[in-house]
């Protein structure tokens, strides 16, 4: 079975209509995400790529808890997500967050053991397992965590405080406090890009073993294609607040269709490298999202005339795309490649 | 033709409570102008240590020996004047991290102005902003933008008007340590494409330093790795990430995979262990405590020299090769 069809059996974490608009001095309202349907598949390894301001790192808040929806919905298991501070308590546990910066999200004067115990204290697990009358000690539950996340031996690993490890240690410190929680997700931000090369691929590897042993679903949030290339099952490509092209990782970085997707291909090395198609500006500020297609200001293929030639040009200029659907094949959010229904 | 950098068995030792650290042991290297040269390696590696000593910026605990002459001149050796007229005049530096390195509360412009005028205490302020502005048009900043505060602009924008001030002076050698390792892939794309056009337009030499073989493969002319204050691979740019032949240069360069290579597909790689710690270096080949291929020789002897193809040495007993520099372009150090 492709984790494709997988994903379409069984979400475990979906938006539908996700909205995220923040209030600004101006009064302008930023739609930090604008839109979007997102399945990720118990199991699946789904990369959520996007640059700076294109509203990943918010979806991933969201879906978190952490921001509240303005339109639209998440679900976990079918069911909409809890808003009470007691529905969000058990939700958290079973959806853990790993930061992009491990010496920002470890408490210095705290010992690795601290570190892992503290989730767990938290959510009472000792407490409640031993209610449920299985003999476990936290010592246990924190050796196992530490293990897990390739710290070995655990015990030696007690005592240490984060100065003392490396980089890459201490991001198998953040990884191993989350897994504790023996969570079904873990959503990772950028999980390695403030690690020296060596390491990254180390944690990587982690990752997906982690999917293969445990079964954990993983969704990551970075805006690197090598690392979605790397362990990704589905890669979804976010521009200023939309899911712009989404399929299977051969589909959309072998086969891109969104002319931003290839954009992005262009400028990271490739086996079939192309000229890179460099584009002029950055994301733009999501208090103006420019009208018809968001992306056709900056678009290679409009301001090149592919749009003119396909007599679409119009629709890039004053026709907003649809949202893409959570289920089905590879599919982009562009006037060029969709099979336009007119109005 | 004298060159616009060179390096003669260049070494960084720091003194340290714990004893001294070499950081550097013995680099050669030459750049020409139009030349853009990469230096790889991870962090402790000896990569900033080495462009540090460049403009003499190493701190005082620092020693330095070997030579590092800057068009004809020897760094380390001339008197503040000289270095005062070297630094910003002939080469200058482009730091990474442009939110630290900015002033927060003065304009972009002004920040710009100062290495101006403290080369040309004459130069009056309208031509100065009349500069300011060329420099900022040269980086794809409008010039209006020497007006803005630092954090009214991108991180890419910083990174901009990190470049223009470094050629403020119209230097000849630019050195840009990790000018992109905080910025998106569109945006890096941007700020090297910045950089190359200076190379190509106005023939400076750049000295490029990343954690990120891919960034420098496709970047540099030429790229040397370093692994313990040592550079234990040279090359074209292009056939180091390509074929590299050092393990170390390996890892690094699977480390960044190629989109569609097959082989990284759900298969990341890393390089278990950490860099060597300079106060205790490992005997033999100091890689070998994390190489894959290493034999019990590695541990025992220092690793040759060896030349797989002209122009391409390489520190390691287990790649073959030619023990003798091929022609006298390889020998002379490049």
């Amino acid at each position: 079975m492709t984790p494709a069809t997988k994903a379409r059996r069984t979400a475990l974490l979906s938006t539908r209509g996700l909205g995220v608009t923040f209030a600004s001095r101006d009064g302008a309202a930023a739609r930090a995400v604008d839109g979007v349907d997102l399945d990720v598949g118990s199991g699946e390894v789904v990369a959520l790529v996007g640059e700076s301001g294109s509203g990943k790192t918010t979806l991933a808040r969201t879906l978190l808890g952490l921001e509240r929806p303005s339109t639209g919905s998440v679900e976990f298991e079918g069911a909409s997500l809890q808003t009470s501070t007691r529905g969000l308590r058990a939700y958290r546990r079973r959806v853990q967050l790993v930061l992009q910066d491990p010496t920002g999200a470890l408490n210095p004067r705290q010992t690795v053991y601290e570190s892992v115990a503290e989730g767990l204290r938290i959510h009472k697990l000792v407490e409640q397992a031993q209610r449920a009358g299985e003999r476990v000690v936290e010592t246990d539950l924190v050796s196992q965590a530490l293990s897990r996340a390739g710290l070995r031996p655990p015990g030696g690993f007690f005592l240490t405080y984060p100065h003392e490890l490396s980089g890459g240690q201490r991001q198998r410190v953040v990884i191993a406090g989350a897994l504790a929680l023996e969570p079904e997700v873990i959503i990772a931000d950028e999980p390695v890009s403030s690690l020296d090369a060596s390491i990254r691929g180390e944690i990587l590897a982690l990752l997906l073993r982690l999917r293969d042993d445990l079964g954990l679903t993983v969704l990551v949030v970075t805006h690197d294609l090598g690392l979605a290339w790397n362990i990704a099952d589905r890669v979804a490509v976010m521009y200023l607040g939309r899911i712009v092209e989404v399929g299977t990782t051969e589909e959309v970085l072998l086969t891109p269709r969104h002319p931003y997707t290839r954009a992005l291909l262009s400028v990271v090395p490739e086996v079939s490298q192309q000229e890179p198609i460099v584009l002029v500006g950055e994301t733009p500020d999501p208090r103006r999202i420019p009208a018809g297609c968001r992306f056709h200001p900056r678009c290679p293929a409009y301001a090149g005339g592919e749009a003119e030639a396909a007599g679409v040009a119009e629709d890039c200029r004053t026709r907003d795309l649809p949202v893409l659907a959570a289920t089905g094949d590879h599919r982009a959010a562009c006037w060029l490649t969709m099979p336009t229904p007119k109005p | 033709m004298t060159p616009l950098l060179e390096m003669r068995d260049v070494h960084v030792t720091y003194a340290t409570a714990a004893g001294p650290l070499p950081a550097v042991r013995g680099v050669n290297l030459s750049l020409e102008p139009g030349e853009s040269l990469g230096v790889a390696g991870e962090s402790g590696c000896g990569k900033s240590s080495l462009a540090a000593t460049v403009l003499r910026l190493q701190p005082p605990n620092a020693t330095v020996r070997g030579s590092v002459l800057v068009t004809g001149k020897d760094v380390q050796t001339v008197d503040w004047g000289q270095l005062r007229a070297l630094r910003w005049g002939e080469a200058a530096m482009v730091f990474q991290g442009s939110l630290h390195s900015l002033n927060p509360v003065q304009r972009v412009g002004d920040q710009i102005t100062e290495p101006i005028r403290l080369h040309d205490g004459s130069v009056s302020p309208a031509r100065a902003s009349e500069r300011v502005g060329q420099l900022l048009e040269q980086v794809g900043l409008p010039a209006a933008s020497a007006r803005t505060y630092p954090h009214q602009l991108s991180g890419g924008q910083r990174q901009r008007v990190m470049i223009a001030m470094a050629l403020a002076c119209r230097p000849r050698l630019i050195l840009a340590d990790e000018p992109t390792t905080a910025l998106d892939v569109m945006v890096q794309a941007q700020v090297l494409d910045v950089l190359t056009g200076l190379v190509r337009g106005l023939e400076l030499g750049l000295l490029l330093i990343s954690h990120d073989l891919s960034v420098l493969g496709t970047t540099c002319d030429r790229v040397l790795v370093m692994y313990g204050g040592r550079v234990v691979e040279q090359g074209a740019a292009t056939a180091v990430f390509d074929h590299p032949q050092h393990p170390y240069t390996r890892a690094l360069a699977r480390a960044f995979p190629r989109v569609g290579d097959a082989d990284a597909r759900f298969s990341p790689a890393g390089l278990a262990g950490d860099p060597p710690d300079p106060r205790n270096l490992p005997s033999g080949c100091t890689f070998h405590p994390r190489c894959p291929r290493a034999i019990d020789v590695c541990s025992t002897h220092e690793p040759p020299v060896r030349w797989p193809e002209p122009d391409r040495p390489v520190e390691c007993v287990r790649v073959e090769g030619a023990e003798t520099a091929p022609g006298t372009a390889v020998a002379a150090g490049r």
